[in-house]
């Protein structure tokens, strides 16, 4: 209770290092993963970060010298050689774009571990800290990287703001933004070399894998939250530095799994894994778009639509004379089971319809109801007769579908336009409006 | 197995034993099983699932080792076989149903459930030795350590594992090759052919999942990531058919097992600093397959880009050496003498390019040069009546079938003269022949004569 206490009142010159270095790290990641994800180029991160390896062995055999800014540095120009690669393979052969993301990611992460791989057995040198670029050490981070990683989210920011409207233009329509004259090859180029340093920063911080973790899925959880690009990009932004305090204040809380680890849980996992869930509650749970969401507002459409056709069968049914109980209206159409049940207790609930002696009749405020129904239903019948000269027995079918969403506008319009046609196309006649039905009476409606 | 008798000897490498040959076998085993299943994924345009599957496998094998206690193989491959299929469903999932890019669906995946493999080893590193680093830089070195015995035989239990992994993988193949086929090339037919897509599509993710996790062992991720994809699309450079492809892509990952090999014994001959050097074979095997790549990328007969370079300077050199022929044959016409070095190259493009040409032309004996003039000779006269007749009866047809004014047929026949047959030419001829007065020379839309062949 105590650790807790000093972790969120960051007491703890250790902890709050972490917490703002992955946080600021998680904040620049998610800006610059939900650029990469809109330009579907979500596993380039992916590539990149494994692409950089190299650069650490090769930095570290020029200098002989364990330094951050000089592994980091060399993790940049290789980073940036392996999009330059990938470029090239896409541009000269006939090699497609996810090959081409995997052979650099393959070659260049090999070509590092060759090279580790030597530096491991030089008199000199095991392995220079190498490992920790693999799997991060998130708690091991100092007040020096601390300041690293606050420098390239600064930059990673300013540069999106700088170039939002470019950006924005080639991440929605490349082809669009070529032909007005922008240089779409070289803003590519710049949105790389953003991610790029973004992603070398963060290798030590949380490792290769979950690197590209960082970068994919907090810009795919926002966009369960909004369409418009600013607000998509803020909250990808929350999300990653979410994820990154989150995630480092976890791993700070919770005991260790096992006694051979100095401090906690590993932190690039846990930051990970809180990304996951936040990622896994917005898919579900996201107002509009999220799955509960949209389940739920195709439920709401299914009711409707039964509740309508309920209420058109009752009509028919009271139109051909026939008493309406529970079985008539069950043959009438194949209902899904417990939907005839479902609907007919709504209406008994709204007062549409009566039921006595299990006898339904409808009410007045259901008899409305069903003859805007049933007029939608008829009046479609009678235009595609009339107007496609599609045969009276194939237009049910499509009346059945399409009569839940004729707007009343819609319904004058056919009206008008039905009555011009000969002396009594509607053959209304009935005081509420409702035209005969196209089909012969007796005939089943279905 | 001892390091007893060198069997043979190489350059630049030196001695092999029965211990170098042993890991070679595994090597190029591995590299021809995820050789063969790549070109799947690379015509599916899948590639990166192979990486998503390598990684995401990680929480399979803990899983099955918490749950199980062991490490043996048949756990190790239900684990990942069961998470390797998850993965793709997932991934398929997310792209279907939350419309979310197949590319980010699968980074979602994948990342999210290695995060999840990398908790869970840490929770069962206490007692084990599955460590993180093992699981990506394999220990290709080390694998004929490790024996069992077959049949009273000793083999590396990765070599053994892998050759039975091959067998299924073949066996599979076999039976499945024409639905595979279609599948990896036009899914949506292979379905309205009554054939299962999705079935044979995770018939290969499960395939991809049991050889990574058989490769893991000896060679660790990376590596099977590298060779997943490289020699598929090494071979894909090389040839157009699948069965090739395949074949292809199997013999460039066993070559470059061997090969990462032989470079990593070589390495080891190095000398830095007064000490040996040393280095991860595995990294070596995925050097070696990217430098057969580029290989292929730049000297594929087909779709290589230094040969196709090397086709347009062909081609624009022919142009170059019978333009000349035609520039020389018509100053010849007007005044019998010879044209310039420079004349010349204003008359057909570059200075290097004309020298070059005139190179060519004089070793042929077609043009001789005299104090700095550039002359037909016999034989190149010859030839440049042909080049010219042919660019004369094309304006002829032109003119008279096609209706074009005479002043506009010269620059479209320009372009065309250097791709008219001898067969289409000889027709040209018997046709123009009966546009004109059967008497008189044959002669182009400008009043000029004709040559005959």
């Amino acid at each position: 209770m105590n650790d807790f206490l000093r972790l969120i009142t960051l007491q703890d010159a250790n902890t709050r290092t972490v917490l703002l270095g992955t946080g600021s790290l998680g904040l620049a990641a998610g800006v610059i993963g939900a650029l990469a994800v809109l330009r579907r180029r979500a596993l380039v991160g992916d590539a990149l970060a494994h692409a950089a390896l190299p650069g650490v062995c090769v930095a570290f055999l020029v200098f002989r010298e364990r330094s951050l800014p000089l592994f980091l540095l060399g993790a940049l120009v290789f980073g940036v050689l392996g999009v330059l690669t990938m470029n090239a393979i896409r541009r000269f052969t006939r090699i497609k774009e996810d090959a081409a993301i995997a052979i650099v990611l393959g070659s260049f992460f090999g070509l590092g571990i060759m090279l580790s791989g030597m530096i491991q057995r030089l008199p000199s040198g095991n392995r220079a800290g190498l490992d920790s670029f693999l799997f991060g050490k998130a708690a091991g981070m100092v007040h020096a990287d601390l300041l690293i990683s606050a420098a390239a989210c600064i930059l990673a920011l300013l540069g999106v703001a700088a170039l939002y409207k470019e950006l924005k233009l080639v991440g929605f329509d490349r082809e669009f933004a070529g032909s007005l004259g922008w240089p779409v090859g070289f803003l590519d180029l710049t949105l790389m070399a953003l991610l790029a340093i973004v992603t070398v920063v963060g290798l030590p911080a949380v490792g290769v894998v979950l690197m590209a973790a960082l970068l994919i899925i907090p810009g795919v959880t926002a966009k369960f939250w909004t369409d418009r690009l600013a607000p998509h990009l803020a909250l990808a932004g929350l999300f990653g530095m979410l994820s990154g305090l989150l995630g480092s204040a976890l791993s700070a809380v919770l005991p260790s799994p096992n006694s051979s680890m100095s401090r906690g849980f590993p932190t690039g996992p846990l930051i990970v894994l809180v990304a996951g869930t936040l990622f896994v509650g917005s898919l579900l749970f996201a107002p509009r778009r999220g799955l509960v969401a949209r389940w739920r507002t195709a439920r709401l459409l299914q009711q409707h639509i039964d509740d309508e056709h309920l209420l058109r069968d009752l009509y028919e049914l009271q139109e051909a004379g026939t008493p309406a109980s529970l079985s008539t209206l069950a043959e009438r159409r194949t209902w899904r089971t417990g939907s005839l049940h479902a609907a007919l207790r709504r209406a008994l609930t709204n007062a549409d319809v009566t039921d006595r002696n299990a006898v339904i009749t409808l009410t007045a405020s259901g008899l409305t109801r069903a003859v805007r129904v049933i007029r939608s239903h008829r009046l479609w019948e009678l235009y595609l007769h009339e107007h496609a000269g599609v045969a009276p027995d194939h237009v049910d079918r499509d009346a059945d579908l399409i009569e839940h969403f004729i707007t009343p506008n819609l319904l004058a319009k056919f009206e008008a336009q039905l009555a011009l046609g000969d002396a009594d196309p509607l053959r209304t006649g009935a005081a509420l409006g409702v035209p005969l039905s196209l089909h012969p009476p007796g005939e089943n409606a279905r | 197995m001892p390091r007893d008798a060198a069997i043979f000897a190489l350059p630049f490498v030196g001695e092999l034993f029965a211990y170098d040959l042993w890991v070679i076998a595994t090597a190029s085993l591995v590299g021809a099983l995820c050789g063969v299943l790549g070109c799947y994924l690379l015509l599916r345009r899948l590639s990166m699932l192979g990486d998503a599957i390598s990684h995401a496998i990680l929480p399979g094998l803990a899983g099955a080792f918490l749950l199980s206690g062991s490490r043996s193989l048949a756990w190790m491959l239900l684990g990942a076989g069961v998470v390797g299929v998850l993965t793709g469903l997932l991934t398929a999932g997310l792209h279907r149903v939350a419309k979310i890019a197949e590319d980010a669906s699968m980074g979602v995946v994948f990342t999210t459930l290695f995060a999840l493999g990398v908790l869970l080893i840490s929770f069962a590193a206490r007692d084990v030795d599955l460590d993180p680093g093992c699981v990506l830089y394999g220990l290709l070195e080390f694998t004929p350590l490790d024996t069992v015995s077959l049949w009273g035989l000793e083999l590396p239990r990765a070599t053994a594992s892998l050759a039975a992994a091959a067998l299924v993988v073949a066996g599979v193949l076999a039976v499945m090759h024409k639905e595979i086929k279609l599948v990896a090339f036009d899914p949506a037919l292979a379905a309205a052919l009554g054939m299962r897509p999705t079935l044979v599509h995770f018939v290969m993710v499960a395939l991809i999942a049991g050889v990574s996790v058989v490769s893991f062992e000896s060679v660790g991720s990376i590596l099977v990531v590298a060779l997943l994809v490289t020699p598929a699309a090494t071979a894909h450079l090389l040839t157009d058919r699948y069965a090739r492809m395949m074949i292809l892509a199997a013999s460039i990952g066993a070559l470059s097992g061997a090969g990462g090999y032989l470079l990593a014994k070589h390495i080891e001959t190095w000398k830095v600093d007064g000490a040996t050097l040393g280095t991860s074979t595995a990294g070596c095997v995925s050097v070696v397959c990217a430098l057969m790549f580029l290989a292929a990328a730049a000297f594929s007969p087909r779709h290589g880009v230094l040969s196709r370079i090397a086709r347009q300077l062909a081609l624009k050199l022919r142009i170059c050496r019978e333009d000349i022929l035609g520039m020389l044959y018509r100053a010849a016409e007007l005044r019998s003498r010879g044209l310039s070095r420079s004349e010349l190259t204003q008359g057909v493009g570059s200075t290097w390019l004309v020298d070059l040409a005139l190179v060519l032309l004089r070793r042929r004996g077609l043009v001789l040069i005299q104090d700095a003039t550039v002359r037909l000779t016999e034989q190149g006269h010859a030839e440049a009546r042909q080049f010219v007749g042919t660019h004369r009866l094309w304006e002829s047809f032109l003119t008279a079938r096609l209706g074009l004014p005479p002043d506009h047929v010269h620059a479209a026949t320009d372009r065309a003269e250097h791709f008219i047959a001898p067969d289409i030419r000889d027709k040209l001829a018997q046709d123009v022949r009966t546009t004109q007065p059967t008497e008189s020379p044959l002669t182009d839309p400008h009043g000029r004569q004709i040559p005959g062949p």
